[in-house]
């Protein structure tokens, strides 16, 4: 067999997989709101109810 | 107060992550307002998803506009136990909430929402809108399909662009059919949609756009088929692939709109979803559409009326502003009949049902036919496909013709080639690039157009009808005159002592009007009869202002607006009265000035006559003025225009010009706000972006050269590409470099000239 041909599935199959990803990514919803997810990284993520004692309170 | 709730839940992190979060505090006063969320069929219709420990909603909420809106937005859980999760939509302004419907009511998160700034707008209209997310999501994974087979077939025919000897028979075959294997998710899921356009085109025997592209669809993908399989050529399908890819692109580009912005809303999204009915002493919410005549309801501060009623209580002041664009209230009394769309500002009010919503003066407009109507519009491009397409099989057909005689063998080969050839990929571009880029320049100008094929509509307009109140004036500013006998300086500072002492916005006006005179310090007796006038003894003077019956005037009942005169009485002199009109924008004479040259003008008014007088030195002779206009008398002016063969354009703001706006081929809707409620329309527009109409329209109107060159651009390309075919000289090579290189002059000649053309408009 020619090793063109293997290398040639090799690659389809590589760019298959990206484009997997980018179906699951669509379908997923990462696209419908651009924004917000950008701003969500960097809020805190806190889970205990501790009370902090702030300056303007 | 936000403050106060933040900090009790410590998310104090809120004021540290944006100096300026701009959240208005709105007022508190929401114990009764939404009671209606309690009424388990409501519930039902907003829910999406309701089970006994979870529900979950969707809420529009057009105030959300900066990060910290989403931070807090998402962190409704530490304020209110029950919500489980919120997440922000900020591109459509939506958050969902997951909620435990045992702990914590739809109601109390919608009156959390309401006091942290956030009002949701609850309507049952917008409760069913989230299938256009999905088709976008489609359109998304055709053009990811169709790039990935067009990135691989492309590179896949490289060594047969170059005319590679070295490879194998074996390894060519290989090739062509991973090439075929590839090309068959494009043209089945890709490209399905201009197919099902085509056929539904041709079932109302009607040649659209998709007709010649799927003509050209079908040769390529049968031509390569048919070459692969019997091995007598590598076929097209890296240009299938791309094209498919680039038309997909121009559909997206086309389809982008402003989805934060909603143009179809009408009177339902408007009124409230339910209301209290009184029935043997006890309320009870129900929906409005089930109320009947002879109901009894109550409407409470703040609430919209929602049928036309009879006013059982002693008074109500009524805030029309939504429906007309009027600032001012109008107070009514016990007995006078109130139509559905106001708002009733102070106490709580009890009114009789006299017609049932959906019959009432302001809602029947919808009944009007122009709300069913179908719009019959065609676009450029359609009306030109048909030509095209017939030009292009005759052409095919004729160079086989040629071939038969000359050389049978290339019959098929070169009537494919047309075929393919003359598919209209770049003409097909040229549209919604041009239209797309423009839309995008009008909306950073704060012109939000719903679609590209307002602009479309814009190039014919021949007639523009303004509405008054709210589009022409502007409804905070007022302009105030006095009529009657000259008011001596004594007088003045009398009267203006008498209004320092209101905040009735009448008298606001009238303190504005005389800011710089001198106030008497002196003012006994001061009595405010609401809805009628104010009364005190200044300086042993009797003053007394207000509506004529409160002066005891005897009123001129032809040409009044009681509602924007203020009488005034000195002692038992009656000195004349203030007329309170609004003002009208800045810039707009130089507007009209603008517009009359290439456009017929019009205003309608809901008003009485008086403003003609001011009205004809902005406008001129030759516009024309319709007053005392209801709003299905300004639905006829316009469909009266279209009978003459205008084509309408319609600028108006409130709920009364919603059937003009619909009747009119393109409707403009004034806000001062975009948050703000705006009836059905094609673009909405920023009241103080309207005394640049003129550019807008100049701009729009220019838009079409640029896309008239673009279709001249593509039909070259077609021409050589054709000249070529018919000579049967096509070859794979030359199909893969031509049919990009004419998509990409299209597009890159499209957004330049916009942009050119934007520049002289100055609009970026």
């Amino acid at each position: 067999m020619n090793v063109i041909i293997v290398l040639i599935s090799i690659s389809i199959i590589v760019a298959g997989g990206f484009l997997a990803a980018f179906l699951w990514a669509v379908r997923s919803g990462q696209y419908d709101d651009t924004y917000s997810p950008s701003v969500r990284m960097l809020f805190d993520e806190k889970k205990k109810k501790t009370k902090k004692n702030h300056p303007k309170g | 107060m936000v403050y106060e709730i933040l900090n009790e839940n410590d998310l104090c992190n809120y004021y540290d992550l944006q100096n300026s979060p701009g959240i208005n505090l709105k007022n508190r006063n929401y114990e009764q307002k939404f009671a209606y969320l309690e009424n388990k069929e409501i519930q039902n219709k907003l829910l999406n998803f309701s089970s006994k420990k979870l529900n979950k909603i969707v809420f529009s909420i057009p105030s959300i506009h900066c990060s910290s809106c989403i931070w807090l937005l998402e962190h409704l859980d530490r304020l209110r136990e029950g919500i489980i999760t919120s997440r922000v939509n900020f591109v459509r302004k939506e958050v969902s909430i997951d909620f435990n419907p045992e702990i914590v009511s739809l109601k109390t998160i919608v009156e959390l929402l309401a006091t942290i700034g956030y009002e949701p707008e609850i309507n049952l209209q917008n409760a069913s809108k989230s299938k256009s997310k999905k088709e976008n999501r489609k359109l998304y994974l055709q053009i990811g399909v169709a790039g990935f087979a067009f990135g691989n077939i492309m590179m896949l025919s490289f060594p047969e662009y170059f005319g590679f000897e070295g490879l194998d028979d074996s390894v060519r075959m290989f090739i062509t059919y991973i090439n075929i294997l590839l090309s068959l998710p494009v043209v089945f899921y890709s490209a399905s949609g201009y197919f099902s356009s085509a056929y539904k085109g041709l079932q109302q025997k009607y040649i659209n756009i998709d007709v010649p592209i799927t003509i050209g669809v079908v040769a390529l993908f049968v031509r390569s088929l048919y070459e692969i399989l019997t091995q007598s050529g590598p076929g097209y399908l890296d240009s299938l692939a791309g094209l498919i890819f680039f038309l997909l692109i121009g559909k997206w580009f086309q389809s982008r709109t402003y989805e934060s912005l909603s143009f179809e809303r009408d009177y339902k999204s408007y009124f409230p979803l339910a209301v209290a009915r009184v029935a043997e002493n006890e309320s009870e919410m129900v929906q409005i559409t089930e109320l009947n005549e002879g109901d009894i309801i109550e409407v409470r501060n703040q609430e919209i009326i929602p049928g036309d009623a009879e006013l059982i209580s002693d008074t109500a002041s009524i805030d029309y502003s939504f429906v007309t664009g009027e600032a001012e209230t109008i107070q009514k009394n016990q007995g006078d009949y109130i139509y559905a769309g106001g708002r009733q500002v102070g106490s709580t009010i009890c009114l009789k049902i006299k017609k049932a919503v959906s019959q009432s003066y302001l809602t029947q407009l919808w009944n009007n036919e122009a709300f069913n109507e179908e719009n019959t519009y065609d676009s450029l491009i359609n009306q030109i496909s048909k030509y095209f397409t017939l030009v292009i099989l005759l052409i095919a057909l004729i160079s086989a013709g040629y071939w038969y005689f000359v050389e049978p063998s290339h019959i098929l080969n070169s009537f494919t080639a047309v075929l393919i050839v003359a598919c209209p990929c770049a003409l097909s571009l040229a549209t919604p690039f041009t239209l797309g880029n423009a839309m995008t320049i009008l909306g950073s100008n704060k012109l939000y157009l719903k679609h590209i094929n307002v602009l479309e509509k814009l190039w014919n307009i021949t007639s523009i009808v303004f509405d008054k109140t709210g589009t022409l004036t502007k409804s905070e500013e007022a302009k105030l005159t006095f009529e009657g006998e000259e008011l001596s300086s004594q007088e003045v500072s009398l009267i203006i002592s008498l209004v320092a002492h209101s905040t009735h916005p009448l008298s606001r006006a009238i303190a504005k009007h005389y800011n710089d005179t001198a106030v008497f310090a002196s003012v006994v007796n001061f009595k405010e009869i609401e809805g009628q006038g104010l009364s005190a003894i200044i300086e042993k003077s009797l003053v007394q202002l207000g509506s004529a019956k409160f002066i005891g005037a005897q009123v001129d009942e032809s040409n009044s607006t009681d509602a924007s005169r203020v009488y005034a009485k000195i002692n038992e002199d009656i000195k004349g009265y203030f007329n309170i009109r609004s003002s009208y924008r800045s810039g707009l004479s130089a507007l009209i000035q603008r517009l009359g040259n290439s456009y017929n003008l019009s205003v309608l008014s809901g008003d009485n006559a008086s403003e003609e007088a001011n009205l004809k030195p902005i406008f001129g002779q030759n516009s024309t003025f319709a007053f005392n206009q209801k709003p299905e008398q300004k639905l006829a002016y316009i469909a009266d225009l279209q009978a003459k063969g205008e084509q309408v354009l319609m600028l108006g703001d409130g709920l009364n010009d919603a059937g003009a706006l619909k009747k009119a081929e393109v409707g403009f809707a004034v806000t001062e706000d975009v948050t703000a409620f705006t009836p059905a329309c094609d673009a909405i527009i920023y009241g103080k972006n309207l005394t640049e109409l003129s550019r807008y329209l100049s701009f729009a109107k220019q838009s079409k050269k640029v896309i008239l060159v673009s279709f001249a651009i593509s039909f070259l390309y077609n021409f050589i590409g054709l000249s070529l075919a018919v000579t049967a000289q096509i070859t794979p090579l030359f199909a893969a470099i031509l049919m990009p290189l004419s998509s990409i002059t299209v597009v890159a000649f499209a957004t330049f000239a916009v942009r050119f053309l934007a520049y002289r408009h100055k609009l970026v």
